[in-house]
């Protein structure tokens, strides 16, 4: 498989079709790089020519921004802004929700204005233009819940793109309790991620794990690398992390491609 | 001529006091900063439509929307009687508009009736949801106290508003067969026709008349007093809930505001200046908010709009998981400060002009005030720290209050003016300084992918 950086691309004189954004999970979280490379195979796959900024990229500066810290943000956003407009990247692919509301709503008004589409967003068009087929049948009929991320959901108000996925799959999708608008938060927004909770009766990874569990579903499909830490890290805490799967809708039809 | 004199009296005190009040609440407002609200005039007036007149919002949770829809519109139709009362108080007349509207006004009457038994029903509904059935949202610790009671007086409130109207056009409709000249027919209202004789027909003429007037006194007395109450209650979203929805921010959910300062201080900084960034040579004022005064207009005015309802707490993910963070509260809290602060200024004491600003020898205004105290004496660090971005809150209001946009000022003036903050977020950005990354890794970033290649 082969993954240019721009600079690569640049210098090999190919124009790509997408930018895909990793993102600071994707590129080094070890659950996370699974998931880019799933969705790696996929655009592979689907004959989508793509580059990365490798190691030009940096953090969007999304949770520092909402901790407070305008600074660091935007000495961040600032030389990625530069990045992109020096390689004049148009159309931006990535697969963190968080990466997408930073880049989408945030760098407009910073310099930098692209196309910018969330990872299911854009596998749900490669569906939709029939590049990217695939056969039903491994989750057929079997029942799947989907967690909706904040930024991608309420936030951004994309709700129909990944359960379409879901449903092309076959899969019986039976809805959380809480889900689109209503979706409950895993917790990690807002810089959650990188500090220790504020004094509380317990952890709301857990509170969104215990909703999994009465939901009954054997596998939790999301879309937000850090959503799946925490869902993950919730149903070790009730110790049913061997019978609920949390996958990201790429790994979910990786298999399927 | 007395009744007369009375009347004009009392709703010109009501008017006076209700005038001072409201006057001080619009100058709390504008304490805070100009918001921009140029952009997208007829998205504006689109949700002053559905949501705040359409109600739109409050159907996602059905039961409360419908019971509320019941005080909403019986509210909305009595001002016509309202508007008949003060005309009536002003000139002596008796039921000045039937003259006028003939058959429609029994038809308008009668619907007046039936929406104001439905109040009832729903007052009723509502004091049981918050003192019996203890609905979790109603009786959260931030409403410990004068919330509580505020909450339940204006449903006494309706209660009496509703009885005077009752037992007005109840007593009225036994008085037009008795003294037909006094009291001239206007047709048979929906429900006083049937329970006006059953209640009070077997009362005297005298008693019938004094009825008749108490009612009518006790319906523009509860309204009055309504009028005067409501600047010092939860309760101004009746009116607030137009001018908040219009005001809403419509921009992007996911687009913090930008701070024009910062961004080039870094271009600058980083040589990425271009022919559009001003340079401030170096002098930064203080980020973010530690005050209701660094507040946007918008931010205090949706802290007057709020009603307390708690829908945005009930959804809010810290509070559910038992931390001190209630978005409710953060507004209220807003508001409270805002009071306290614009009561300091109307006592003009020269003790709230701030050190460095006395030399000048000025009068008190709110652009020297300093008391000692600020907006974090009433919002804990805590709360702040808690709050994980989800936009819950924002999705839940009805009318359409943003409690996140102020929790971020919160958390800039700590961060950026303080150099305060959770210390767990320090190597955060020190990692996010020095490595681009969020995390301290040595790792190359495309290190993933050299691995897949080969």
């Amino acid at each position: 498989m082969q993954i240019p950086t721009m600079a690569e691309a640049a210098a090999a004189g190919t124009e790509v079709e997408i930018l895909f954004w990793v993102g600071c999970a994707g590129s080094f979280d070890a659950r996370a790089q699974r998931i880019t490379r799933a969705f790696s195979t996929i655009l592979t796959k689907a004959g989508v020519s793509f580059a990365i900024l490798g190691n030009e990229e940096m953090c969007t500066g999304d949770p520092a921004r909402r901790a407070g810290n305008e600074f660091v943000f935007q000495m961040l956003a600032l030389q990625n802004i530069n990045t992109l407009n020096t390689y004049g990247v148009k159309k931006v692919v990535t697969a963190c929700p968080h990466c997408f509301n930073t880049l989408k709503n945030e760098y407009p008004v910073l310099g930098g204005s692209y196309e910018v589409i969330h990872h299911t967003q854009f596998i749900n068009e490669l569906l939709a233009s029939g590049r990217l087929k695939i056969e039903g049948g491994a989750y057929k009929g079997k029942k799947i819940t989907y967690h909706d991320s904040c930024y991608l959901g309420r936030v951004n108000g994309e709700y129909e793109a990944p359960r379409n996925i879901i449903r092309t799959l076959d899969a019986d999708l039976s809805e959380l309790k809480r889900s689109r608008a209503g979706g409950l938060c895993c917790g990690a927004g807002g810089a959650q991620m990188f500090k220790e909770d504020e004094p509380g009766n317990k952890r709301i990874n857990l509170e969104r794990a215990e909703e999994i569990l009465e939901n009954g579903s054997a596998v939790v499909v999301a879309n937000c690398p850090f959503c799946i830490t925490m869902l993950t890290d919730g149903l070790k805490a009730k110790d049913k992390q061997d019978d609920v799967m949390v996958l990201d809708i790429s790994e979910m039809i990786i298999g399927t491609v | 001529m007395v009744q007369q004199l009375i009347f004009v009296l009392l709703a010109g005190f009501a008017g006076f006091i209700a005038f001072r009040k409201y006057r001080s609440i619009y100058r709390n407002i504008m304490m805070g900063k100009p918001s921009d609200v140029s952009s997208d005039g007829g998205k504006r007036w689109q949700n002053v439509f559905l949501v705040a007149f359409g109600q739109k919002k409050m159907f996602t949770n059905i039961i409360p929307a419908i019971f509320h829809l019941f005080i909403y519109v019986a509210f909305m139709f009595t001002q016509i009687e309202l508007l008949e009362i003060i005309v009536d108080g002003l000139f002596g007349s008796h039921r000045f508009f039937s003259h006028f509207l003939g058959g429609f006004y029994t038809f308008l009457i009668s619907t007046i009736e039936v929406l104001s038994l439905l109040a009832l029903v729903a007052t009723f509904v509502f004091l049981y949801r918050r003192n019996l059935l203890k609905v979790p949202r109603l009786v959260k610790p931030e409403l410990n106290g004068w919330p509580r009671l505020d909450a339940n007086l204006i449903l006494i409130g309706e209660l009496l508003l509703v009885t005077g109207i009752f037992c007005m056009n109840g007593a009225d409709t036994v008085l037009q067969s008795v003294q037909p000249e006094k009291y001239h027919d206007t047709g048979n209202f929906a429900l006083s026709s049937v329970f006006g004789p059953a209640f009070f027909g077997s009362f005297s003429e005298g008693t019938l008349v004094v009825l008749e007037r108490f009612g009518w006194w006790l319906h523009l007395t509860v309204v009055l007093g309504f009028i005067v109450y409501l600047p010092f209650s939860k309760h101004l979203h009746i009116f607030l809930a137009f001018p908040n929805v219009y005001f809403n921010r419509e921009e992007p959910r996911g687009r913090m505001e930008n701070m024009p300062e910062i961004m080039n201080e870094v271009k600058s900084m980083l040589g990425l200046m271009d022919a559009s960034t001003e340079s401030n040579g170096g002098e930064l004022p203080e980020f973010g908010a530690k005050d209701v005064m660094d507040l946007s207009r918008k931010n205090i005015l949706n802290a007057y709009t709020c009603t307390e309802c708690g829908r945005c707490t009930a959804v809010c993910p810290a509070n559910l998981t038992g931390k001190k963070l209630s978005p409710r509260k953060i507004m209220m809290d807003i508001r409270d400060r805002a009071d306290e602060i614009g009561r300091n200024l109307e006592s003009g004491d020269a003790k709230y002009i701030s050190a460095s600003a006395k030399e000048n020898a000025g009068k008190l205004t709110a652009a020297n005030y300093d008391d000692g105290k600020s907006l974090f004496d009433y919002v804990s660090r805590e709360e702040i720290h808690a709050c994980t971005t989800c936009n819950a809150c924002v999705e839940a209001c009805p009318v359409m209050i943003d409690p996140l946009e102020p929790i971020l000022k919160l958390r800039r003036y700590e961060i950026l003016s303080e150099s305060a903050g959770p210390a767990e977020w320090v190597p955060m950005f020190t990692a996010m300084e020095n490595g681009g990354c969020v995390w301290q890794i040595p790792a190359e970033r495309e290190a993933w992918r050299n691995e897949m290649m080969s």
